[in-house]
């Protein structure tokens, strides 16, 4: 009954709820048995390398493609074609190009876009969202004069007028220079403070694990869905990395000494990696058993693994194996 | 659910913006009805009192038929870069992403293209009539000054844009290439012309009960190809290149 009670719990919260989701194009599968949640105020990261149908699951997810089998549940309404209006008027959703008429003003692009969410007296609302990513003084400008950057900060005010419950925002920062990726990560980090759910697609790693509250790793089937320290913990042992000023004369007996140490290997000359149980707790203990037998400590240290290693372990070596 | 008319609205002021900054789309409006204005009512002025008044009839039918050919092809031409025009400046999947409908979006598509049209074919016939009735002969003054004719002006012109906004919408959402969209939507919307030949050639007896007869049939033909083109409007298709197909259930 508890369970039940806290899967009721879990779905009440959930902004997105996915369970085996599968979309083929004829003989082609674009992703398959796809299941995960997105927690509401969250900002959830879908990593995956190019073709691993990221973009086609979030077109599925808004409405735009008819999932060929499976279920979810986006913005507390079940995907179906009888709620995908409402659905559209829940979310919004910024694709890789922004898409802006070229020939138009800044203001002109949103005001259409407020005219078709059915947003009456959209001069506040236009004006609000271009406040919230810095571009009031350039509402009169025609998006055709704007720098790449900018023209991004106009897609994501254009998806902040709806003031959606869910934000896809795919690829972001693709093809932007660092400051103004840099500028789209102040405003994602913005809207996770707004408490929006953000669903952001990327392929940039570093972006995730700066930005992701969780993330989900697709290449046609999902991969794993979790934080990105339960993920390292999940797929690396810990490990501290040793350094001494000298090779050791027996490391072996040395380190099979120290309680929490499960392994341990040479790195070269005085570099050895140990797996441990507990880094924070075995490191003293290390430390202590080294200045013991005379050895010239430089350095130990926790080994920190990055999302790109966990991406390469479950997206890289598969690829390679297949 | 009912048609939003403020979505409606908002697609048709969006290309009303467009056009106004799109100088091939303006260019299209006015070259056309330029070139159609000065032949036909030059070839009706060469018209004197000693030519047979069966050459008078044939020569005054073809210039009332270019008349029509105004509402005929510039919507066609607009109307053949909605979508793929779209779809061609990165705006297509942006747009389908917001809780517009797909009648409130063809509906917004065609009003644009249907008030430019149908208000420069006005132009077109008032010009036409009031040269005629100051320099040309008196017979084909009286051609051109019957009720029917003014009344199939008034009725045929918006009917027949509808027709080819709708040929040209759906032609364009099939369309790859806007150029190859923009050839065959005007070849498409041409056969429309055939109704105004028969009056304009008087194969039938120009009267104000047949004017409105044909025109509730091309009214009817109209909304059945807003509903033909609306049915056939499929998100997933513009966007990936396939229909959607049925959710398979377990």
């Amino acid at each position: 009954m508890a369970t039940v009670s806290a899967a009721a719990a879990e779905t009440r919260e959930a902004a997105i709820s996915v369970e085996h989701l599968t979309k083929r194009f004829g003989d082609r599968v674009a992703f398959a048995d796809v299941s995960f949640t997105v927690r509401a105020g969250e900002v959830f990261g879908f990593l995956g390398p190019n073709g691993a149908g990221k973009t086609t699951t979030v077109r599925t997810l808004g409405t735009l493609i008819t999932p060929t089998s499976g279920s979810a549940v986006v913005a507390g309404l079940p995907l179906c074609a009888e709620n995908a209006q409402e659905i559209r008027r829940r979310i919004s959703i910024m694709p890789e190009v922004p898409g802006l008429y070229l020939r138009l003003s800044v203001a002109e692009n949103l005001e259409y876009f407020a005219g078709l969410y059915g947003l009456r007296d959209s001069a506040p609302r236009v004006h609000a969202a271009l406040e919230a990513v810095n571009l009031a003084d350039r509402a009169r400008d025609l998006a055709g004069t704007l720098s790449k950057g900018l023209r991004q900060r106009v897609g994501l005010a254009r998806a902040l007028l709806n003031d959606p419950s869910v934000m896809f925002l795919d690829e972001p920062t693709s093809g932007l220079d660092p400051v103004a990726a840099r500028e789209v990560h102040e405003l994602i980090d913005g809207l996770r403070r707004r408490g929006t759910t953000v669903f952001l697609t990327t392929h940039r790693l570093e972006e995730a694990e700066r930005l992701c509250d969780r993330v989900a790793i697709l290449n046609t089937t999902l991969r794993t869905v979790g934080r990105t320290d339960e993920l390292r913990q999940r797929l690396f042992r810990r490990t501290l990395a040793v350094t001494t000023g000298a090779p050791l004369p027996s490391p072996g007996p040395l380190f099979e000494a120290i309680d929490g140490v499960e392994a341990w290997s040479s790195d070269g000359p005085g570099g050895y990696t140990l797996t441990v149980s507990d880094p924070r707790g075995v490191a003293p203990a290390v430390v202590r058993a080294l200045v013991s037998a005379g050895a010239d400590v430089v350095s130990v240290s926790e080994t920190h693994h990055s999302l790109e290693d966990v991406y390469l372990e479950l997206v890289g070596s598969r690829e390679g194996g297949e | 659910m009912s048609t939003d008319l403020g979505r409606v609205v908002a697609v048709a002021r969006k290309e009303f913006r467009e056009y106004r900054r799109n100088r091939f789309i303006v260019g299209t409006m006015l070259v056309l009805p330029v070139v159609f204005l000065v032949l036909p009512v030059a070839a009706v002025f060469r018209l004197t009192a000693s030519t047979p008044h069966a050459a008078i009839d044939k020569q005054v039918g073809s210039t009332l038929l270019t008349t029509f050919i105004i509402p005929v092809v510039v919507p066609a031409a607009i109307a053949a870069y909605s979508v793929v025009g779209e779809r061609d400046q990165g705006t297509l999947e942006p747009l389908l992403t917001t809780p517009v409908r797909r009648q409130e979006l063809l509906l917004g598509k065609a009003l644009g293209a249907i008030i430019p049209s149908v208000l420069m074919g006005y132009l077109f016939f008032a010009v036409l009539a009031v040269a005629v009735r100051i320099g040309a002969t008196q017979h084909v003054v009286d051609l051109v000054w019957q009720p029917s004719e003014f009344l199939a002006q008034a009725l045929f012109s918006p009917l027949l844009a509808g027709w080819s906004i709708w040929v040209g919408i759906g032609i364009s959402a099939r369309s790859t290439d806007v150029r190859v969209a923009q050839q065959l939507s005007t070849l498409a919307s041409l056969p429309a012309l055939g109704v105004t030949a028969l009056f304009t050639f008087q194969v039938l007896s120009p009267s104000v009960t047949l004017a409105v007869v044909l025109a509730l049939a091309l009214a009817v033909v109209d909304v059945a190809a807003w509903w033909a083109v609306s049915a056939t409007f499929d998100r997933e298709r513009l966007i990936t290149g396939h229909s959607a197909m049925p959710v398979e259930r377990p």
